[in-house]
């Protein structure tokens, strides 16, 4: 394969990022509408409501929504993921089930949980959760699926046992699937998180943004929609990276 | 004395499309007092299944292997036709994770891996190594872990002849230093004369015994021509097994 990394890593995502704002100026000045404020009044915008403590204070509350649902749903995904990766009879049996789970739509069970538990923060995390959770089950049964029997026997020979055996034999081999499944996961439930909030929350970002939407406030929910993005970016940038990086050592 | 009984009464599996074979009938023997015991058969006779089946990896069968002094419960090693390293592991790391014991000896694994030419290849992972060493590694893995018994299924197949010779040099250096009961399968005649104490020839499915021979000639004679020699004399007095050899 050929080479094509720049000499320098951060000049290509920075002109690809230059350009996007470029095009989003000149939009916004040809136009001049309020519908689409220019990235100047968004980032006026963003330091205010920095300044005020109140992004801070909401972007908190959702990233606090977020992170637990995230490690619940993917622990809880890949246990289930496992045992029915391993067991073709319980997987045949709750095949079904997954499919079911797959197909409801988010606002469903956000909605038959809130109405279920009540306006409650434990429903609003079980909601994000319950549409996170077959994604992740799926992806890794596929990994346990492919685990290296020739590797399982040997565990098993040397009398490994189970503990060891899951984090020397098991795990290393999910690592692939459950960095997809954390990837993709990461972008899904902070879609969820904020249709959550909106519906049935009186704080974090969804219902912050849709207090803008009755304000009429453009240029607000562009400042917190790039705040947020920029989180995102860290998060993969300084946790997701480097975890791949470490793990792909021996390759 | 440690003698590990192995009786299997039937093992046999069912295939596809609804047919139950048999592998393995009456299949009776012992190993004792840090014997290294040469399994030889046809291919497709069941080797690797009582392999399997001594080392717990299959427990569907009838009958039964166990040590005579320590009740069921033995710790065995595996030495596989592929070495079966984990990947993300080192050298050193492999080896340490298939000894049970809580604090491993290194400066002994170091020694082990000295002699099996693999001293600079301590942290590496196993994909930077040839088949040949990785080969190694897992002969240093089965016999860093202290067990009752070391099963080896071909483990020296397909290397070159000069490569195998001196392996099975090392191997029997090895054994002679950290002595226990050894199960080594093999097709190969030649191979199984220059290392066994005994030999015990397996028939073709159902396998059982069909001769169990006391190998003679001293370890420090176990020249080409000596080996020939044993092997002529053996098929003219064994014209029963003569199809086996």
């Amino acid at each position: 394969m050929m080479n094509t990394t720049p000499r320098l890593p951060f000049l290509q995502p920075l002109l690809s990022l230059s350009l996007l704002i470029i095009i989003w100026q000149v939009l916004a000045s040809t136009l001049n509408t309020v519908v689409l404020p220019s990235p100047l009044l968004v980032f006026d915008a963003l330091i205010a409501a920095l300044s005020s403590g109140e992004l801070q204070h909401h972007l908190g509350i959702t990233l606090y929504r977020l992170a637990i649902s995230f490690f619940i749903a993917m622990l809880l995904g890949t246990a289930i993921g496992v045992a029915l990766g391993r067991h073709q009879k319980t997987n045949a049996f709750f095949d079904s089930w997954l499919v079911i789970l797959l197909n409801i739509p988010a606002l469903v069970t956000i909605i038959l949980c809130y109405i279920w538990f009540g306006l409650i923060e434990t429903a609003a995390i079980f909601a994000v959760v319950v549409n996170k959770l077959p994604n992740v089950i799926v992806t890794i049964r596929e990994g346990a699926r492919n685990l290296d029997e020739e590797l399982l026997e040997m565990a098993e020979a040397y009398q490994f046992g189970p503990l060891k055996t899951l984090s020397q034999v098991i795990l290393p081999q999910l690592y692939p699937y459950i960095m997809a499944s954390a990837r993709t996961g990461l972008a899904l439930i902070w879609k969820i998180v904020l249709v959550v909030e909106l519906l049935g929350r009186s704080d974090g970002m969804g219902y912050q943004i849709h207090l803008f939407f009755q304000l009429f406030d453009i240029t607000s929910i562009m400042a917190y929609t790039v705040s947020f993005i920029i989180i995102i970016q860290l998060i993969e940038m300084m946790v997701l990276q480097p975890l791949d990086k470490k793990s792909q050592r021996w390759k | 004395m440690n003698t590990l009984n192995i009786d299997i009464k039937s093992k046999a599996f069912t295939t596809a499309d609804k047919h139950t074979v048999t592998v393995i009938e009456d299949l009776q023997f012992k190993l004792s007092n840090n014997e290294f015991v040469c399994i030889i058969g046809p291919s497709g006779c069941g080797k690797t299944s009582l392999l399997n089946i001594i080392a717990g990896l299959d427990k569907r069968f009838s009958g039964s292997v166990s040590l005579s002094e320590a009740g069921t419960q033995f710790k065995t090693s595996y030495i596989f036709q592929n070495p079966r390293l984990l990947p993300w592991r080192t050298v050193l790391e492999n080896i340490q994770l298939a000894s049970n014991e809580q604090a491993n000896n290194d400066t002994k694994i170091i020694q082990l891996l000295q002699r099996l030419g693999l001293a600079d290849s301590l942290n590496s992972y196993p994909h930077h190594l040839s088949l040949g060493m990785q080969r190694r590694v897992a002969l240093a893995r089965g016999f860093y872990r202290e067990s009752d018994i070391l099963l080896m299924d071909e483990p020296l197949v397909s290397l070159d002849p000069p490569t195998a010779r001196k392996a099975r040099t090392l191997l029997i250096e090895l054994w002679q230093q950290q002595a226990r009961n050894v199960l080594f399968v093999t097709h190969d005649l030649d191979e199984a004369i220059e290392l066994a104490d005994r030999l015990i020839f397996i028939s073709s499915s159902p396998s059982h015994v069909v001769a169990d021979i006391k190998v003679d000639i001293a370890r420090g004679e176990r020249s080409a021509k000596n080996i020939e020699q044993f092997k002529q004399q053996l098929s003219s007095q064994r014209t029963d097994i003569a199809h086996l050899m």
